[in-house]
């Protein structure tokens, strides 16, 4: 009950003077039930890999297997897939077009062809997983903020009850609230239901906190793939092609050079504080 | 998805072509195609093809990158071969049903010399899309058209509103492309029902789509306005257009083709 990637390759305008290879032999394993962070730079690769993971482009070359199935096999349910491996695109606002928030939320389970009292009850639910009101179920998706109208739609896909959600760039253009209270309430989600969430970042920051692990891409590649705490130990690598790690761990690493006994590895806030003050009694004590 | 039109996409590169004044490039090609029409025999053709060789070889543009640009008129191509091939009188070639349908000699000369002429027609106007990029082409036919504005045409905001659509044409296709994979992500079937599921399913389409073209023209409308656009009056160009001299001799090859191709395509 996974996804597998096999030497997964991609190029953009094949046969083209602007070709330019996009995926190079990627191999993942991804278990259910992991919530994983896809890091890159723009242009490294990540929007390309997620979408191959719901078959919106198909791999030049190598196979991506879903619970064992090879996904571009003949007589794979294409459609199927789609519904399991929900994929929210960046600025998923963008694409609302129903006359109000509650039609657009049921656009996706109605698509899969379900009763419509089903497509109504998961509606609501998903609407309350992202936290949006009945208030607002009769409003045009065009009058709401925009905070309101990026969690709206991804309660569009939340609606079709995926096992693996994909979100690419969720808090993008977002202040530093909206950005939180969305990617608090997909750790909610993902704690509640256990399914698998793919959240694609350009931002280390963003998802170090929440992330049980981090693919980081660069140039169409697989350049690491751990544990936050394993990925940041490369710091110096990240720096190199242009991505950052968190601040905290930037702090801890000059505390440890400076002579403060820490932990180099925290990397959220919360832990970077119990290193310090754990250090500071030794250090009196 | 949509990324196959190459239908005038410019073709980044450096050449002779991509060089020469727009002018030239407007002008020559609105002569060959005019000179596509004047010719009646082989020779005429056979002139016309070189030419375009000649030139799609100083364009350094890959022919089958032409070529595969003109998928996108395919059908045109064999309606228009289909309709002389069948409805030209003269003398009949192959009857079918008992010589209700017929194709004559003479539409099999015709269908294959219209085939070739508009071939030659959509490679010529796309060789000139190709190694000019909008602005430029824009320019040239403002330019052009400067005459026009003694008698009140408003030449500068016709051009600019040409080259505004024109920057428009690939980020809406993007556009359209991101909505489409967007909206397929949530179960919706773009490809398969009859004619009213389709344009049914066209809805959650055009409209996303629809509203960020508006949201795009409000957007660039304000940042003209914050830069004090305010129409041609007074406007000076960063680069004016001046002819070279690869420009003259442009201009002189394309009057010897133009002696040769007629003078031989009319004997």
């Amino acid at each position: 009950m996974s996804m597998v990637l096999e030497h997964v390759n991609y190029v953009y305008e094949a046969d083209t003077p602007l070709a330019q290879k996009a995926l190079n032999d990627i191999c993942l394993e991804i278990p259910d039930g992991q919530f994983i962070g896809i890091i890159g730079h723009t242009g490294s690769g990540k929007s390309t890999l997620v979408q191959h993971l719901n078959g919106l482009i198909k791999a030049e070359s190598g196979h991506i297997y879903f619970d064992g199935e090879d996904i571009d096999g003949p007589g794979f349910d294409r459609r199927g897939l789609r519904s399991k491996v929900g994929l929210v695109f960046q600025y998923p606002e963008h694409q609302l077009f129903e006359i109000d928030v509650f039609s657009d939320v049921c656009f996706g389970p109605k698509n899969l062809g379900l009763p419509k009292e089903e497509v109504e009850t998961r509606a609501r639910e998903a609407l309350a997983q992202v936290g949006i009101g009945e208030e607002l179920y009769s409003m045009s998706p065009f009058e709401i903020s925009g905070g309101q109208k990026r969690r709206a739609a991804i309660a569009g896909v939340l609606a079709m009850k995926p096992r693996v959600l994909i979100l690419d760039e969720p808090t993008a253009g977002l202040d530093p609230r909206g950005r939180d209270e969305i990617l608090n309430q997909i750790r909610e989600l993902q704690r509640k239901t256990g399914m698998t969430v793919l959240l694609v970042s350009h931002s280390m920051e963003d998802v170090a906190e929440y992330v049980d692990r981090i693919i980081v891409m660069n140039r169409g590649s697989v350049m690491l793939d751990g544990t936050p705490r394993e990925v940041f130990r490369h710091d110096k690598e990240l720096e190199e092609v242009g991505l950052a790690v968190p601040q905290v761990t930037y702090i801890m690493h000059r505390l440890r050079e400076k002579g403060l006994e820490v932990d180099a590895d925290a990397t959220t806030v919360r832990e970077a504080v119990q290193e310090i003050k754990k250090a500071l009694k030794e250090q009196e004590g | 998805m949509l990324r196959d039109i190459t239908l005038g996409q410019y073709y980044q590169t450096d050449s002779v072509i991509h060089r020469l004044d727009p002018r030239v490039k407007l002008g020559g090609t609105i002569l060959f195609i005019l000179s596509l029409f004047f010719f009646q025999n082989i020779f005429g053709y056979l002139i016309a093809a070189l030419f375009l060789a000649v030139v799609i070889r100083l364009s350094k543009v890959p022919f089958r990158y032409i070529v595969r640009g003109m998928k996108a008129i395919l059908l045109l191509l064999m309606i228009t071969v289909v309709f002389n091939l069948f409805l030209t009188p003269g003398r009949p070639l192959l009857e079918f049903f008992g010589g209700r349908v017929r194709i004559t000699y003479e539409g099999l000369k015709l269908a294959a010399f219209m085939a070739i002429r508009l071939s030659f027609l959509i490679i010529g106007s796309s060789i000139m899309t190709l190694t000019t990029t909008p602005n430029h082409l824009t320019d040239g036919m403002e330019r052009m058209m400067r005459p026009l504005k003694l008698i009140k045409v408003p030449v500068h905001e016709i051009a600019m509103m040409m080259s505004i659509a024109l920057r428009f044409i690939p980020i809406l296709l993007e556009e359209t492309d991101k909505i489409m994979k967007a909206q397929t992500a949530r179960g919706a079937d773009f490809e398969n029902g009859n004619l009213i599921r389709r344009a049914k399913a066209m809805v959650p389409l055009l409209v996303p789509l629809f509203i960020s073209a508006i949201r795009r023209a409000n957007d660039l409308a304000m940042a003209m306005e914050a830069r004090c656009y305010r129409g041609g009056e007074g406007r000076t160009k960063m680069k004016p257009l001046i002819y070279q001299t690869r420009d003259r001799l442009a201009y002189l090859s394309l009057a010897v083709y133009l002696v040769c191709s007629i003078g031989l395509g009319r004997l």
